[in-house]
């Protein structure tokens, strides 16, 4: 859709310098003039929202890493010096570490707007997985960040993921040695993690760079899940109308943001990570950050140890395959009564999920734990692909302008 | 291009070769990024730690550090060591005699990490009275083995021996 660029400088060095580096015509085409569907709502705004997390989480990271120290003896003690002594250190921490958590919020919504209106479907399904893949780099990225502080939760939460290796056959031990660079976590673990830490938000700029490529090869997908028939009635150019409307997203998730951080800068946080860490005690209870619980309550539902991490990474590969398991080739759930239903349905599955991966795994938190365990994948595995054959879903609107005059639905396909 | 013949021509030779040459480099170029992750020199000199076990009066754990990790070095009672030895074996979820897992009934030295996902669990509770792990709940009897929960294994035992009847050494 972004198609060669008509995209002519008004300056002669402009021109001069576009005939060598077509670099202002890609940036017109791709955010000045870009088309986009004129139906778009505000559950459209969070890519933007997570592109400038990611440049926040860039920024404070940066400026955290001049004065952390990725040594075991002295990294917790250094995360205190920002906190009490480094000028803003106590607010550039609170924004990085709440950062991540508002990151991960925002892409957990932008995953369920995908999800609610159909956008894995073809011809997306390379966008959609590239989003999954950024998604597993900020999994990890988060997960060693949250090793950095070295308080016990760092400590106790590295220890048992780098454990789940443990369960790969014959190479496990190897692997998981390999990856502490000891016989437990220690040192060699913190400092390779630091390393780590810094480099994956790079390699995640990168993927989104062909996350946001893919999606101007195919275009935006909309509330009304048709494709953009006539440029001029179904959409609008992307400035001023995106780029006005992704601001005030941004502004609106930069008060509950900034709430966090200057009102309750711990309450999403572990207060056992204000301890120190210690090899020689485990805390009474683990728990990870609020982000990873719905995989936590999943690894724990399963009662072996190998069945327990094939579980918890299949229900990411479950979104790989997506786009393959809903045979409905209606895109938007708003012309699908049923799926709408299961749609909620399954939200709520995952939310109780993460409510029980938080409790200790005692009791009927454990059983309950295997019945939504079991109903994310049968909602994967066995509703999507019956559903798409037994449901009938609305009548979808012939373009996007329909669907914007006429209220949507009812209108008679016309040829 | 020439007629194609069935004989491989030198030129073939050579593009297998220059292929075959530049993947073994490559290979051999990156084995030293992915072998620096492994544990060091230093790290693997730290190998074996010495204890007085004559100060560990009946019914107490000790825990020691060695190689960056807890052992446990249980001295059991007449009425744990009974326990640990009246098992039917074909009861356990990793079946192992007593006796197979310390070298005098009175000592019971593992590796205190659960081998689940290597917390470490708790000392004289769970339902066999040996360790619980509170991470995810697997319950450890007074030999040390898996009896309930996640855990694959039975608790480790490292190398050890005793030195005298008070010392021992483990690794
Ligand atoms: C994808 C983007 C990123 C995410 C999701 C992320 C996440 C996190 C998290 C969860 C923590 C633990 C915060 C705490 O509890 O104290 C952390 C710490 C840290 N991060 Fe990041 N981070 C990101 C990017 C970066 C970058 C680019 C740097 C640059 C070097 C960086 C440097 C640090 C440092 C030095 C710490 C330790 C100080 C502290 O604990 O506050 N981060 N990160
Ligand atoms: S680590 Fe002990 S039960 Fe999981």
């Amino acid at each position: 859709m972004s198609g060669p660029s008509t995209y002519v400088p008004k300056s002669a060095i402009g021109r001069w310098f576009e005939s060598r580096l077509p670099v202002m015509g890609l940036m017109h085409s791709s955010f000045v003039v870009y088309p986009t569907p004129k139906n778009l709502n505000y559950w459209w705004t969070f890519g933007a929202i997570l592109s400038f997390m990611l440049v926040a989480q860039i920024v404070t990271g940066v400026v955290l890493a001049m004065h952390y120290t990725p040594n075991t003896g002295l990294a917790f003690d250094s995360v205190e010096h920002i906190m009490r002594d480094v000028n803003w250190g106590w607010m550039i921490r609170y924004l990085h570490s709440n950062g991540a958590s508002m990151f991960f919020l925002a892409v957990y919504i932008h995953i369920a707007r995908g999800m609610y209106y159909g956008s894995y479907k073809a011809p997306r399904e390379i966008l959609w997985i590239l989003g999954v893949v950024i998604f597993l780099l900020m999994m990890a990225t988060a997960f060693m960040g949250y090793v950095l502080p070295w308080g016990q939760m760092s400590f106790w939460g590295a220890t048992v993921i780098t454990n789940l290796f443990t369960a790969i056959p014959f190479v496990g031990d190897a692997i998981t040695t390999w990856l502490w660079g000891g016989y437990s976590v220690d040192n060699p673990t913190l400092n390779r993690f630091f390393s780590l830490h810094y480099l994956l938000p790079f390699m995640i700029v990168g993927v989104v760079g062909l996350h946001v490529w893919a999606l101007h090869v195919v275009g935006q997908n909309n509330p009304a899940g048709v494709d953009i028939k006539d440029v001029e009635k179904d959409s609008v150019p992307f400035t001023p109308h995106a780029t006005m409307k992704d601001s005030v997203g941004i502004a609106l998730f930069l008060m509950l943001y900034c709430w966090f951080v200057f009102f309750v800068p711990n309450y999403l946080g572990d207060p056992d990570n204000y301890i120190v860490a210690n090899p020689m005690l485990t805390p009474p209870h683990i728990v990870p950050e609020w982000y990873f619980l719905p995989f936590y309550a999943i690894l724990r539902a399963i009662p072996s140890k190998l069945g327990g991490v094939i579980f918890m990474f299949g229900a990411i590969v479950m979104l790989v395959l997506l786009p393959w398991l809903d045979t409905s080739r209606v895109r938007s759930a708003v012309y699908r009564p049923v799926f709408k239903i299961l749609f909620w349905v399954f939200i709520a599955c995952v939310v109780g999920l993460g409510y029980l991966g938080s409790q200790p795994p005692e009791g009927g938190a454990v059983l309950a734990a295997r019945i939504l365990t079991a109903y994310y994948f049968i909602h994967f595995l066995v509703l999507l692909p019956l559903l798409g054959l037994f449901e009938t879903p609305k009548p979808v609107p012939a373009s996007i302008a329909d669907a914007v005059l006429h209220g949507g639905a009812a209108e008679p396909a016309k040829a | 291009m020439a007629t194609s013949t069935a004989e491989p021509t030198r030129r073939d030779m050579l593009y297998i070769a220059t292929g075959a040459a530049t993947a073994v480099a490559t290979g051999a170029a990156i084995w030293p990024f992915i072998a620096q992750m492994n544990p060091d020199a230093s790290t693997l000199a730290l190998s074996s730690t010495e204890l007085d076990i004559g100060a560990i009066p009946e019914g107490q754990i000790v825990t020691v550090k060695w190689r960056g990790k807890p052992v446990f070095v249980r001295h059991r009672t007449k009425k744990e060591i009974e326990e640990a030895e009246n098992v039917q074996l074909s009861q356990l979820p990793d079946p192992q005699a007593d006796s197979a897992r310390v070298k005098k009934p009175e000592w019971l030295v593992v590796i205190g990490i659960c081998t689940h996902l290597g917390c470490i669990p708790l000392g004289h509770q769970g339902a066999y009275d040996g360790w619980f792990c509170p991470c995810h709940g697997s319950v450890y009897d007074t030999s040390g083995r898996i009896r309930q929960g996640p855990a694959p294994r039975n608790l480790d035992v490292p190398d050890y021996a005793f030195l005298t009847d008070t010392k021992i050494k483990i690794g």
